[in-house]
């Protein structure tokens, strides 16, 4: 999977204006001639191991797994990369694609600011032109990313059209991109979009699962009995789960955003409350009306607020081999607490949804089960949001 | 022959070139779209395009964006563009009309209901911006079925293999996206456009209209000495924009923007 023009099953493809075809069939090409390049992946490697700090650890947290009094969870450490989140992974390796295509300049659309800060960060080290479209509501709730961003020596693009968060972000960097196809190279920043963003973007961020897999393996012995991480996009997901789709006996749990609850409509959970449709060069679930009109989501992590999803997951949730659930705003909020006071790690937003379903999860299981959730990103970017709702000014 | 087929016949007969002009259906609210469509007809246009309200516009600029935005506000849907188009045809049976949009709510539709319903409210063809010829093959099959016709976009970054692909699987009319970008762009280099066109004619007996960049009379008139027809788009729909407080006025306004394109396009074609 994917098969040759991007499909997995009846998602994926390549849902795109005919101007960019032609960029896009270029870089599927360049794609496919760099992964099998061996000075191409000795570089990955390299930058992987010395500038981002891989391979993480596979934490286990013992404090939090007997008081939750169950499974024993570990929690693989993304937080600890540089820049804070599993997003470097893959702009390192879109960036060293960019270079030998002979792209000069860097585009990227970003929600909460993790995939930004990281389009940007690559951007500096090699010395390429940086363009960041992010949408205005997120520009104020995620400030610390944004100013990050322009340390960097990136621009940060406000986008004030539709509900001004990550869809309309990446609206604006697709038309960028139309408009600049001959020196520009866009970082998609999840496994979506047009063939071949949602394979290569996957294959960038598989390390993830392919570290915890050896891992597990050599602390405990056995696979575990689950993997959990939480689910916008769907990249640091994908990432953990890929290396894991042929051990049938592990358990998937992508966890979406429940917002204020799926029966408010208030929330980002395509898989588990939508239906497929065409949008942002794919074909996947979706949250739309009976018009086919694109919804507008809601989450408290600015990360996890995109109606869509990786292609690759609406095949997994129809094949069965994944279960999708939500976990809402105030679930994931206690796991930040839970967390920060047990084991001492600050988790992303995004990543609290994950830990909230593995706080659930864990006390249903014996305690020679293993859980592995991915800590996709640390949560110093959020702690402005978190103050808010706690009413503390910082 | 499509109504489309038949008008470029027509045309070339005469010696002259077709004037498409665009606009979202139901910008600035539902009640404009029709009288604004007959309005167009009068002053000269001769295929019009009805755009249908997305979300996520992503191929256009922020001025057709913000069309939609409008539209959406006030409940447009495709089943309502569709409802519009019959309510035009019963006062003009010529006209030939293309709905122009995005794949999703065709999608939630259903392409056979889609292609059903259009085909009986008097659509004539369909281009769809976001659907390239690799996963055209349903919705193709679904129109042809029914009579419409396929337009397809063909843009500088085109190789010669897909304009020979698209050429093959597009009927009506192919449209050539005048520069690379979105709809609104600047500038438009009408030599380059020429090259290009000139590059599609040996691809296709098919007309080629030529849009993206055409702003005024004197842009309608260039790209008029190079291509069959000449698409407005982003203009229309920015005086729309300027006239929202007072809707009943865009019919007037909106003909005397195309009479100005009409003499200037109908100036070249006699010189």
């Amino acid at each position: 999977m994917p098969d040759e023009r991007g499909h997995f099953g009846p998602y994926g493809g390549r849902f795109v204006a005919e101007t960019l075809m032609g960029p896009i069939e270029e870089l599927r090409q360049a794609y496919e001639r760099y992964r099998n390049d061996s000075g191409f992946q000795a570089e990955l490697e390299a930058d992987l191991a010395h500038y981002v700090g891989r391979p993480t650890p596979l934490y286990f947290a013992k404090r939090w797994s007997e008081q939750l009094g169950g499974a024993r969870i570990f929690l693989k450490r993304e937080d600890l990369n540089h820049t804070g989140a599993h997003k470097i992974n893959n702009t390192v390796g879109q960036a060293l694609l960019a270079r030998r295509m002979g792209k000069t300049r860097l585009i990227a659309e970003t929600g909460a600011g993790q995939h930004g800060v990281a389009t940007a960060t690559v951007a500096a080290r090699f010395g390429l032109e940086c363009v960041i479209y992010m949408g205005a509501e997120d520009m104020e709730r995620q400030a610390p990313n944004v100013y990050r961003m322009r340390l960097l020596g990136a621009e940060v693009v406000p986008v004030t059209s539709g509900s001004q968060t990550l869809k309309d972000a990446l609206n604006e960097a697709m038309r960028d991109w139309v408009t600049h196809v001959d020196n520009t190279f866009y970082v998609i920043g999840t496994v979506a979009g047009p063939h071949p963003y949602p394979a290569m973007v996957r294959d960038f961020q598989t390390i993830i699962g392919r570290e915890a897999r050896a891992q597990i393996l050599e602390q405990t012995g056995a696979l575990p009995h689950a993997l959990v991480a939480c689910v916008g996009g769907g990249s640091n997901a994908i990432g953990l789960f890929h290396p894991f789709l042929k051990d049938e006996q592990v358990a998937l749990y992508g966890v979406e955003a429940a917002g204020l609850g799926l029966e408010t409509g208030q929330h980002a959970a395509p898989l588990c409350a939508g239906k497929p449709g065409v949008l942002h060069g794919n074909r996947t679930y979706l949250m739309e009306d009976k018009h086919g009109q694109i919804l507008d989501t809601h989450s408290l992590s600015a990360g996890l607020d995109y109606p869509g999803v990786g292609p690759e997951h609406a095949w997994l949730r129809d094949a069965g081999r994944a279960t999708y659930v939500a976990v809402g705003d105030e679930e994931a909020l206690a796991a930040f607490r839970a967390l920060t006071r047990i084991e001492g790690i600050i988790p992303a937003l995004e990543s609290c949804h994950a830990l909230a379903y593995a706080m659930q999860l864990a006390p249903t299981l014996a305690q020679d089960q293993g859980i592995i959730v991915n800590l996709s990103g640390r949560g110093d970017k959020d702690i402005n949001t978190v103050a808010r709702i706690e009413g503390i000014s910082l | 022959m499509s109504r489309i087929a038949e008008c470029f016949a027509a045309l070339q007969e005469q010696g002259r070139k077709a004037l498409v002009p665009y606009i979202t259906a139901g910008d600035p609210n539902p009640q404009v779209t029709v009288p604004l469509m007959h309005a167009m007809v009068a002053a000269g246009a001769d295929i019009l395009e009805l755009g249908v309200p997305f979300s996520d516009p992503m191929a256009d600029g922020p001025v057709i964006q913000k069309a939609c935005e409008r539209a959406l506000a006030g409940g447009t849907s495709l089943g309502d563009v569709l409802a519009m188009v019959a309510e035009f045809r019963q006062r003009d049976q010529n006209t030939p009309v293309v709905l122009m949009g995005y794949l999703n709510p065709i999608e939630i539709m259903g392409y056979q209901t889609f292609a059903q319903q259009a085909a009986a409210q008097g659509v004539d063809g369909v281009l769809t911006v976001d659907m390239p010829p690799e996963e055209a093959e349903p919705l193709v099959m679904a129109c042809q079925e029914q009579g419409l016709d396929r337009i397809f976009l063909l843009a500088p970054t085109s190789s010669p293999e897909r304009m020979e692909q698209i050429c093959a699987l597009g009927s009506g009319f192919v449209y050539y996206v005048s520069l690379k970008g979105v709809t609104g762009a600047l500038t438009l280099d009408v030599d380059d456009v020429g090259q290009h066109v000139a590059m599609i004619r040996r691809h296709t007996p098919l007309p080629v209209g030529v849009g993206f960049g055409i702003r005024d009379a004197e842009s309608a008139s260039k790209v008029a000495t190079i291509a069959d027809a000449v698409v407005v788009g982003s203009a229309l729909v920015k005086r729309i924009e300027q006239c929202q407080d007072k809707p009943e006025a865009i019919p007037e306004e909106i003909g005397a923007l195309l009479r100005a394109m009409r003499e200037a396009i109908d100036a070249t074609g006699s010189a």
